[in-house]
């Protein structure tokens, strides 16, 4: 078995004169190691001017998100062995901006996140003596979209978030349809309407990789068909049907 | 010098579930004050996001307060502050009905009631959950229901150095702004510190990079003492490598633990006699503490296995069958998959005790407030104490919750009883700027690696204050850490750039693990009797004349922390022995 594997890492820092460039790294290549105990070995025996982000090591915070080969994965749950025997290219997230190195700025998901509400929206007052009822079916009807740990993999690999500025991104939406499938929510209509504004979620164009990359099964892509359908019928319903019921 | 200053009326430090509880009941109470969230990661990131069992609370007609109460005073070794366990047991359901009603997805009984499981030394089911994401989608849902607060302010990925206290009261912190290294001071009118727990002091542990615990250290730093820090928590059953932990749940279920003869060996330990089917507080169900002192036992006599990280034992759960695994515990089956590349389905998981939780913290009155005025504290970083010299499974979820939303309105409420700051703080912050610049930012000709110092930390927390402590081992330790605070002084710091600079962030958090490692160890030294976590081999037995006392770290420059002790709280619950599996 080979004894060390090669990382190519992007770096990036914006105070040094110097455009962004590839280093080489030789880390041990270890059967239980992957990305992420990689880079921590660099960080903390070879260059500590490497910069990324990471907490759980258990694929749920969400921050380890990188490029690795050119595809958009959790870096503590990808073992160098699969990538063997190398190199292996390890770059921050795309279309988002770079900090530095290998951490990206996802301050326009952070805003999208509030924009469409993502809480539940009561009618009714709290009684705080009481639990809403909701059975089994009820709860896996939005219990999917409930899963996501805001990773941004699906942006990472979505052509239409890269282009359209106004786009609100696949799991932002997903995180919407969650509330709008949660039977104790009557936030939809306020929802829809947030959503069917210029940008939301008509620039789609249903490439469906965001699905595919999700690393918790989300499927943001089929939350956007449906709420594409639901949207659309929204809308003719304005339109044509005004004595129509909403 | 001052960058910019910023000002709050309630700064929240800290946005695991402790913090942002705190920040909702602080922007309810008045909705005309600016509540300030800072974390040194997104607060998604936090780590309650990896809890997975679930969080108790009294529901169901079978249950009753007084029951949770005893099972957290016995589990605890009736070390919990009484009055504390009962405000804690009467004020979790309503916080738990509260989560709900912003949209846990709690999972559910056929009827559409909220359900509840087993857990570890709770002799009553009452633990609510959200499959095996209890914590993910709890802390989820906290901070997607905190978006909807305009009074809510966040700062993000900024990291707090140390505490703005003047004319004695905090008022405030001094902060670093990671993307672009900016120091700036946060004024507030009350500080909440809710920077969770400090596993990270020791090797093998469940928790994630960023449980340094920071703010313990700033508390301890600005002279508030450190409670019960000698009790740290190690969980049964952590996978040797990673030491991700594999829920309790697993037990619950019917899991079994077996020994290098695939014999149950906590038959052996006055754990109860092993029946095919789970038995409340007994055998695998039994606590966490005698569980793991059970594996230390195992290996003395040559019991069991080993392997590239040290002994092992087996967790057994296949004979739960695929379909009950997939339904009732598939995060176990994906986390054995992804990180340890077996399949629980059909092979035995090797798991280990790993550190997992401090029962120890900031030293908080009920009301979450700490001795210095202005300041308070909730979640994993304080100390109440509910949880005594052992913490039960999922009371610590419920916890953030109920103290969490008692520090907030504390806050809130202290608040509005300021107004304006001491003029004092431009020269502290002044301070506090030229202290890092000159230790860490500006720092030349260092010699020693970061990781090292925490590597040599590591061993000496392992081998000196682990499962099994003495005087000897604990002194030996003691040396080692008063060493590795000297070399401290000399890290190597090799990045300049004043964007996203992690490694000054890794050396801020190197020198708080220092502090808690020093805290913890003299409090263990001082307290020479066994107790719930705390066991000492040189005093194998507990000892209520002279130890039914908390203990109160106190800094002292230059020295090891000055020890006193502050009585437990009984109510009505008198000592008596922990019993389990009888
Ligand atoms: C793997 C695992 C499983 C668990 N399972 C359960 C369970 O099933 N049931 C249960 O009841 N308990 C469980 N626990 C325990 C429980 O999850 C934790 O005690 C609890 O989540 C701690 O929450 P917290 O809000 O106090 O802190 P955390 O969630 O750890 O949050 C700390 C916050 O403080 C911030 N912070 C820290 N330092 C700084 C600084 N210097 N500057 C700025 N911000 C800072 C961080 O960014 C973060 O936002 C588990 C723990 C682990 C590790
Ligand atoms: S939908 Fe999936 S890929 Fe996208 S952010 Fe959420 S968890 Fe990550
Ligand atoms: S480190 Fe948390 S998801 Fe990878």
């Amino acid at each position: 078995m080979q004894q060390q594997i090669t990382l190519e890492i992007f770096r990036y820092n914006p105070d040094d004169k110097e455009g962004p460039a590839y280093k080489k790294y030789e880390v041990p290549f270890r059967k239980d190691w992957v990305i992420l105990d990689a880079l921590n070995h660099i960080k903390d025996r070879i260059d500590g001017t490497l910069s990324f982000r990471w907490s759980c090591r258990m694929g749920i915070c969400g921050s380890c998100g990188m490029k690795v080969n050119g595809n958009p994965v959790l870096t503590c749950a990808s073992f160098l062995e699969k990538l063997a025997p190398g190199p292996i290219r390890i770059e921050p997230l795309e279309y988002f901006p770079v900090i530095r190195d290998l951490v990206i700025n996802m301050d326009d998901f952070m805003d999208n996140l509030k924009k469409v509400r993502s809480w539940i929206i009561h009618e009714k007052d709290d009684n705080l003596d009481e639990e809403y009822l909701q059975t089994p079916d009820q709860l896996s009807d939005y219990k999917q979209y409930s899963m996501c740990i805001n990773c941004m993999l699906c942006y990472s690999a979505c052509p239409v978030y890269g282009l359209e500025p106004g786009f609100m991104g696949p799991a932002v939406i997903a995180l919407a349809q969650r509330y709008n499938m949660d039977s104790r929510d009557d936030g939809n209509k306020l929802r829809m309407d947030i959503m069917n504004a210029e940008g939301g979620i008509w620039h789609c164009t249903f490439v469906g990789d965001c699905s595919a990359v999700c690393p918790k099964n989300v499927d943001p892509a089929g939350a956007i068909q449906r709420y594409k359908l639901e949207g659309a019928r929204a809308w003719w319903t304005r339109w044509l049907l005004p004595w129509g019921k909403e | 010098m001052i960058q910019k200053s910023h000002e709050c009326d309630v700064l929240i430090i800290g946005a695991g579930g402790a913090g942002l509880r705190a920040a909702i009941v602080a922007v309810e109470h008045d909705p005309g004050l600016k509540v300030g969230i800072v974390s040194k990661v997104y607060p998604m990131r936090s780590h309650t996001v990896s809890a997975e069992g679930g969080a108790a609370a009294v529901i169901k007609d079978f249950d009753s307060f007084d029951l949770h109460a005893y099972d957290t005073i016995s589990g605890g070794d009736w070390l919990c502050d009484q009055d504390a366990v009962e405000v804690f047991v009467s004020e979790a359901p309503r916080e738990m009905i509260r989560l709900e009603h912003w949209g846990c997805p709690w999972s559910r009984e056929e009827s559409g009631k909220v359900a509840v499981r087993p857990f570890g030394g709770m002799k009553n089911k009452r633990t609510w959950y959200a499959a095996d994401k209890t914590g993910f989608h709890l802390l989820h849902t906290l901070f997607q229901t905190t978006l909807k607060y305009d009074g809510i302010v966040r700062f993000d990925e900024w990291f707090v150095t140390s505490l703005l206290v003047d004319a004695g009261r905090c008022q405030g912190a001094v902060v670093l702004e990671m993307a672009t290294g900016k120091i700036e001071a946060i004024r507030a009118k009350a500080v909440v510190i809710c920077t969770g727990g400090g596993g990270k002091v020791f090797p093998y542990t469940t928790n994630a990079k960023i449980k340094t615990g920071d703010g313990m250290s700033l508390a301890y730093r600005a002279g508030v003492p450190l409670k019960d820090m000698e009790f740290v928590q190690y969980h049964p059953t952590g996978l040797p490598f990673t030491g991700i932990l594999i829920t309790e749940a697993a037990r619950a279920e019917g899991g079994f633990l077996l020994n290098k003869d695939g014999y149950r060996y906590l038959q052996d330990y006055d754990l109860g006699k092993p029946e095919p089917v789970p038995v409340l507080k007994s055998m695998e169900l039994g606590p966490r503490d005698r569980l793991s002192q059970a594996f230390m036992k195992e290996m003395e006599k040559g019991r069991t296995l080993n392997g590239n990280y040290g002994p092992y034992v087996h967790l057994d759960i296949r004979h739960l069958g695929k379909e009950i695994i997939n339904s009732r515990l598939p995060f176990v089956r994906e986390l054995c998959m992804k990180y340890e590349n077996l399949d629980p389905v059909e092979d035995m998981i090797p798991v280990r005790p790993v550190v997992h939780y401090m029962m120890g913290g900031i030293h908080t009155d009920i009301e979450g407030a700490t001795p210095l005025p202005g300041l308070f504290a909730a979640g994993e970083c304080a100390c109440v104490s509910i949880n005594g010299a052992n913490r039960l499974g999922s009371n610590s979820l419920t916890e953030l919750l109920v103290f969490g939303a008692r520090a907030g309105k504390s806050a809130a409420q202290y608040a509005k009883t300021r107004n304006g700051f001491s003029t004092g703080l431009k020269s502290i912050y002044g301070d506090e700027w030229n202290r890092l610049q000159k230790l860490y930012i500006k720092k030349k000709n260092g010699k020693i690696r970061i990781a090292e110092i925490r590597d040599r930390l590591h061993n000496a927390m392992e081998k000196g204050a682990g499962i099994y402590r003495s005087e000897q081992s604990l002194f030996e330790s003691q040396k080692i850490i008063e060493n590795l605070q000297e070399l401290s002084h000399e890290i190597r710091i090799s990045d300049y750039s004043s964007v996203f600079n992690t490694e000054i962030i890794d050396a801020l958090e190197l020198s708080c693990l220092l502090d808690i490692a020093e805290s913890v160890i003299q409090s263990a030294l001082c307290r020479k009797e066994s107790r719930g976590s705390h066991q000492r081999i040189d005093f194998p037995n507990r000892d209520d004349r002279n130890y039914l006392n908390h203990s109160l770290a106190y800094k002292r420059p230059e020295n090891f922390p000055e020890i006193r002790y502050h009585p437990v709280k009984i109510t009505r619950w008198p000592p008596g022995e922990r019993i389990y599996g009888r």
